[in-house]
């Protein structure tokens, strides 16, 4: 693996009175793709929402690699670790509906203040031409797959080192979905290194390097992604049916039995 | 049109003016942290205590007056903000709504308690109750900077929401906290700026309220500041067009129930605009511009 970018260490998260999640580490690399796969309230999106500073870890420690040395992410606001270079796209893309696409992009580049940002905006209007055919409307009359490219440039925008997707196929068609994953092998080509949550776990570890799976709020199983998609429990739990396999359709949601 | 009527329509916009100009930021304040904000009204008295009784008496002219009571009216609501609601942010909402009703009571009675509840009648400095004719009517030239005053206000305040890099994270933020903090969007420096603008903009309505009746004391903040509320209901909450839109046919209908009817019901316009709040909301319950989306959040 190379150099770690981001390392979490044996945290535990509260939400109120129950354990989200319990003695999580984890580490993502240089210029990787690192998946986490679980199922619905396994703990996905609480990990990444602590990392991104929303929820607080009652214990352990979260380092990132910041550009003038390691800096612990667990005491730091949400914009502050935005502004080290983390972007957190979230479940369910939640673009600002009312917000025209344009507006959004420019929220996504809120703490940048460099010219470049109408030089980005262009890019990304190359990348996925169809923003730029909706750059004046609300976002909330996009279709699910427009809010996603959407929501995926809107985290670029603030041109991070490390970017967090929560599920980013979510409720999208097998092609648009294939679209979306293409995008982020390019944005890895690139140089940022990426972080996936997802459900779909042959989508994921097609593209991953390596992958974590998460139940329960513990880390169960790590490896390289081309193992863990020959790895009996996983190919039981996440891949399931072998014809799902590689069309991106939903993996039924595993069972978070006690 | 008879001159009588053309009179009652003048008043009525001024009246207008003036709940808009705090219909507005009570909606602000609403639509960014769902906070119905009771002591909003307060902040118009303040404003309007700090204009005639520090401001004016100190001499100094209209121009500094005005720019000196909107930064009063800023700051009163900031500290306010970051003082009692932002250690609450996490809290239900009925909390919100209960502290800013303790904070009204206690604003008004620290006021009355240093400046006592007598009314105190006041005079905005320059020629600004000269009467002009207008087609019969009479217009001072305050009534006329009132409404001119307002329309600014509004047409800046639009300007900032719609393309400033602030205003348009104000409306991130009143949409999706969590969303807004994933940008790096400081959303505890946006809601403050929030209250900071309302606050103004009620500081403004408080010297505006006392130039024009040429009086003021510290409870007079409490009814403008409910009929501030029930504008912003009237023209649903959360739209800061329908809280000015609610404001200014308040303000109307105000006037024209009092002017219209026999004089013995004038007493009563406080029932009638409440009536007119139970009327509108029976038949549009989201209010004249009001969203069904923002009536969830």
């Amino acid at each position: 693996m190379p150099d770690a970018l981001l390392k979490v260490e044996s945290i535990n998260v509260w939400r109120g009175a129950s354990q989200v999640l319990n003695d999580v580490s984890l580490s993502v690399g240089q210029g990787e793709i690192v998946a986490l796969l679980g199922g619905n309230g396994a703990g996905k999106t609480s990990t990444l929402s602590t990392i991104s500073g929303l929820l607080r870890p009652k214990s352990g420690s979260i380092t990132f690699a910041g550009e003038s040395g390691p800096v612990s992410l667990t005491s730091l606001r949400p914009e502050n670790i935005v502004k080290l270079g983390i972007a957190h796209c979230p479940e369910g893309r939640q673009v600002f509906g009312g917000l025209s696409v344009m507006e959004n992009l420019r929220m996504g580049a809120y703490l940048r203040h460099d010219d470049q940002i109408g030089a980005d905006v262009e890019h990304y209007f190359e990348l996925f031409p169809i923003l730029r055919e909706r750059a004046d409307l609300k976002a909330g009359q996009l279709s699910g797959g427009e809010q996603m490219m959407l929501a995926l440039t809107r985290a670029l925008m603030s041109r991070p080192r490390l970017l967090m997707l929560d599920e980013p196929s979510l409720g999208l068609a097998p092609q648009v979905i294939d679209q979306i994953f293409d995008r982020i092998e390019e944005i890895r080509a690139q140089g940022t290194t990426v972080f996936l949550v997802e459900q779909n776990a042959a989508m994921a570890l097609e593209v991953a390097d390596r992958a974590y799976v998460i139940e329960n709020g513990k880390i169960t199983i790590s490896g390289n992604a081309s193992e863990l998609a020959e790895d009996p429990s996983v190919r039981e739990a996440y891949l399931g049916i072998e014809t799902t396999q590689a069309t991106g359709a939903e993996i039924p949601p595993m069972e978070t039995s006690s | 049109m008879s001159a009588y009527v053309l009179q009652q329509l003048i008043n009525g916009l001024v009246l207008g003016s003036m709940y808009a100009l705090v219909a507005v930021g009570f909606s602000m304040i609403y639509s960014i942290v769902r906070l119905i904000n009771f002591a909003h009204g307060d902040v118009a008295m303040i404003g309007a205590f700090s204009t005639f009784l520090v401001f004016a008496a100190a001499g100094l002219p209209l121009w500094v007056i005005v720019p000196a009571t909107l930064a009063v009216g800023a700051a009163v609501a900031a500290i306010i903000e970051f003082l009692v609601f932002r250690p609450q942010r996490q809290a239900p909402q009925v909390n919100g709504f209960i502290t800013s009703l303790g904070v009204s009571i206690l604003i008004q009675n620290v006021g009355i308690l240093l400046l006592s509840a007598q009314p105190r009648s006041v005079r905005l400095p320059g020629l600004l109750r000269t009467n002009h004719d207008f087609f019969g009517a009479r217009v001072t030239t305050l009534d006329i900077l009132i409404v001119a005053a307002t329309l600014i206000s509004l047409l800046v305040l639009t300007l900032f929401v719609k393309r400033t890099r602030l205003g348009i994270a104000m409306r991130a933020t009143s949409e999706n906290v969590s969303a807004a903090q994933l940008m790096g969007i400081p959303v505890n420096r946006v809601i403050t700026a929030a209250f900071a603008v309302g606050g103004a903009l009620a500081g403004l309505a408080g010297l505006m309220w006392g130039g024009r009746y040429g009086q003021i004391d510290p409870l007079m903040g409490f009814v403008p500041g409910l009929k501030a509320f029930v504008a912003a209901v009237i023209g649903g909450v959360g739209s800061l067009a329908g809280a000015a839109l609610g404001g200014y046919l308040l303000g109307m209908a105000e006037i024209m129930i009092v002017g219209m009817l026999p004089s013995e019901y004038g007493s009563y316009r406080d029932a009638f605009v409440f009536g007119l709040l139970i009327l509108v909301l029976l038949v549009m319950p989201n209010g004249l511009l009001g969203k069904p989306a923002e009536e969830r959040a």
